[in-house]
């Protein structure tokens, strides 16, 4: 890794100039096979579903801002927490990742485009098609699906509102859509490496989405699946979660969890690629443990197939069940603690700076910590039956998404930013971004863990007068932080339109093949493979 | 895989490659989700999970049984309706004493109060899961469905067994069962 960036050889700048542009016009997004475009493409897209989806939990915060009922009807905010979850998974986090693997992989690893371009074409082009059928749904007859965004049988399938079937269908595209995105990863990985590229000096980054890839490639047909049963449960009479008719409701979680638990680390260990980027280019060093990186990521990938029943400690699953994936969960510890130490030894007597992407990776090791140790606190069976839909899991799973997947997802996009736009963002407007949604975020999310701990159920549009402060406090954090992501949005456009000009690396202490092609980067990079040595 | 511009064919093939074996792998777990639902079936029987019984009648042997009259297990009965559900629907008796290996008989009533024919299926379940495989279930208005004509009224017979071979801690049984409506079904 550590020489990466120094022994390129035989890139020349200009050879990228001479081959042809973008095309011309509207047509350019339609067709494209660029891997720059369809990366641009998903982050645009992945922007526009962060905001609807945040809108959603504005109006949430809304609600819940005072006990009793004031703005929305119940049945409007089943709607709204439900579809709040499914876009910012399937909409927001999901396709960022794949829109940042897009752009930076080919360059990382010395690739003239992606594996099969056609077929990342098609991948993006279903997505806003599969997400204007999702959203659609609220302005049907019987409004949009209500049952959370674990659709649990059978309240998805005998008590889902009739678009429910729009909601499965969209579900199929969107699952399409993440294993071709997948597969093409994958296909781009193992074959076009530039000679002399490793599998073991890949940047981190390349390597955690590699693995995430095989994830989505091993569970995202298994949500196809229950989707599929719920279809036929609903249309074609059949019985798979029917207990009436020889099926089962548990089973239903016991397959939703199989895909839905690798599924949160889908979420998450492409952060891990970017943090490790990232701390060590600002600690100016270079990362510590970049073995024992790899194999942690892989430890949790495997690990995540076996630890799935921890969703479902109180539907009755037998002592041992319990006792299996409790410890099986409490495992996960070890590599991601391997991780974590890792990213605080690079900081460690580094001549760190704290640039944006430094300062939100910074709070990404310390906020996705905390919210680990919620996830620790939630794996110990007996204690879950008292945390377990309460308002505690709720700021569990926000701890490790909100700063774990958004704010790295934040951190990449400054890191990156002066690489795809050749312009240096303003520095001054990214801090305040930063502390804006760090105060917010937090705001929002701690105070949930003391009225998840005194019994705030989720899910439910009222509560009792007692945790009133706390909900204030949350809904303030949460408008807060909503409001701030305008922010990040002028300063994206204001660094497109222009600023200071970014040099080939902006950042001292960078490594990696894509700081050695020039800023903005080329429509076409690597045409020629560098020489990796 | 590293000598990319001597031979884009190869590398071309072995992308390509790459793609069809990942597509098989995503195939085989759109696949392995479906073959979950016997797996769970059949994990659920073997470990008598779930409390789920046998589907089947029991053959009972009088000749074979062996009667442990030494030990007095105590069979509870629970019936409760599926939401939407408006038969009235009970145990003759809310609990039994037997012992291991002797049948225990008694009915359930269920009527069907409505004006229009009904279709009710129960779903029997048995609690602490560790007994499921001992209780045997000779002769139940669950193995089938029932049918209720507007305003029928029917009892039904149950004969159940204890296994010789229950563990012995275990002193007291639940056996519950869930009415389901399944008119639309049929």
């Amino acid at each position: 890794m550590s020489t990466v960036t120094d022994s390129v050889e035989g890139t020349d700048v200009k050879a990228h100039e001479d081959h042809h542009g973008p095309a011309k016009g509207l047509m350019r997004w339609v067709l494209t096979t660029n891997h720059k475009d369809i990366g641009s493409m998903y982050l645009w897209f992945s922007f526009a579903m962060f905001l609807t989806g945040g809108a959603m939990a504005m109006i949430i915060r809304a609600e819940l801002f005072q006990p009793g009922l004031q703005i929305v009807e119940p049945a409007f905010f089943n709607q709204m927490t439900t579809m709040h979850g499914l876009i910012m998974v399937f909409g927001a986090v999901m396709p960022a990742f794949v829109g940042l693997a897009n752009w930076m992989i080919p360059m990382m690893i010395g690739a003239p485009d992606m594996a099969m371009p056609r077929m990342n074409n098609w991948s993006f082009w279903i997505l806003p098609f599969a997400a204007v059928m999702l959203l659609s749904t609220l302005f049907m007859e019987g409004g949009g699906p209500n049952f959370g965004w674990t659709f649990y049988a059978p309240l998805s399938t005998d008590y889902g509102p009739p678009s429910t079937t729009f909601f499965i269908f969209s579900i199929h595209m969107l699952g399409i859509s993440s294993i071709m995105g997948a597969i093409n990863i994958i296909a781009t990985i193992l074959n076009l490496r530039a000679p002399g590229m490793t599998m073991m000096k890949m940047p981190l980054f390349v390597w955690t989405w590699l693995i995430t890839a095989y994830l989505l490639i091993a569970v995202m047909p298994v949500l196809a699946g229950a989707v599929t049963m719920m279809l036929m449960d609903i249309h074609f009479g059949t019985s798979f979660f029917n207990a009436g008719g020889g099926g089962d409701p548990v089973l239903f979680q016991h397959i939703f969890w199989f895909f839905g638990h690798p599924e949160v680390y889908i979420m998450i260990l492409p952060s891990f690629g970017i943090v490790s980027a990232i701390i060590p280019a600002f600690a100016r060093k270079h990362l510590f443990g970049y073995t024992s990186m790899v194999y942690a990521t892989a430890s949790i990938a495997f690990l995540s197939f076996i630890v799935w029943a921890h969703h479902m400690f109180t539907v009755g699953i037998p002592l041992i069940g319990e006792l299996f994936f409790m410890y099986a969960t409490m495992l996960i510890a070890v590599p991601t603690g391997v991780k974590v130490f890792n990213w605080v030894t690079t900081m460690f007597r580094g001549s760190m700076t704290f640039e944006a992407p430094m300062l939100f990776s910074t709070a990404f090791v310390v906020l996705f910590t905390i919210g680990g140790f919620s996830g620790l606190m939630l794996s110990i069976a007996p204690a879950d039956f008292q945390y377990h839909d309460t308002y505690f899991v709720v700021a569990h799973f926000h701890y490790v998404l909100v700063p774990g997947a958004i704010f790295a997802i934040f951190a990449a996009t400054y890191y990156w930013l002066p690489k795809w736009t050749g312009h240096m963002y303003d520095e001054t407007l990214a801090k305040v971004h930063f502390w804006m949604s760090f105060i917010g975020m937090n705001l929002t999310f701690f105070p949930m863990h003391f009225v998840g701990l005194a019994g705030m159920p989720r899910r439910i549009p009222d509560y009792a007068l007692q945790f009133a402060n706390f909900n204030e406090i949350s809904s303030i954090g949460g408008f807060l932080f909503g409001t701030t992501q305008f922010l990040f949005l002028f300063i994206i456009i204001k660094c497109i339109r222009g600023g200071e000009k970014a040099p080939a690396k902006p950042w001292e202490g960078a490594e990696g093949l894509e700081w050695s092609v020039p800023s903005p980067a080329p429509y076409h990079t690597f045409t020629t493979p560098p020489d990796v040595k | 895989m590293s000598e990319r511009m001597d031979k884009p064919q190869t590398v071309e093939r072995s992308a390509r490659q790459t793609v069809i074996r990942s597509i098989l792998v995503a195939c085989g777990m759109f696949a392995f989700g479906f073959a979950m639902v016997p797996l769970y079936n059949v994990f659920c029987q073997v470990t008598g999970l779930n409390g789920k019984t046998d589907p089947d009648p029991y053959l009972y042997k009088a000749a074979e049984a062996k009667v442990d009259t030494s030990r007095n297990i105590k069979v509870q009965f629970v019936a409760t309706k599926n939401s939407g559900m408006i038969w009235d629907f009970s145990p003759s008796t809310p609990q039994v004493t037997v012992h291991p290996g002797e049948p225990g008989l008694l009915t359930f009533v269920a009527k069907n109060p409505t004006d229009k024919r009904m279709i009710g299926q129960a779903i029997p379940s048995v609690t602490p899961f560790e007994a499921t495989n001992y209780l045997h279930k000779v002769e139940c208005f669950c193995f089938t469905t029932q049918t209720l004509e507007a305003g029928e009224e029917k009892v039904m017979p149950l004969r159940i067994i204890v296994d010789q071979d229950l563990p012995k801690h275990i002193k007291k049984l639940t056996l519950s069962y869930t009415l389901f409506d399944v008119t639309h079904m049929y």
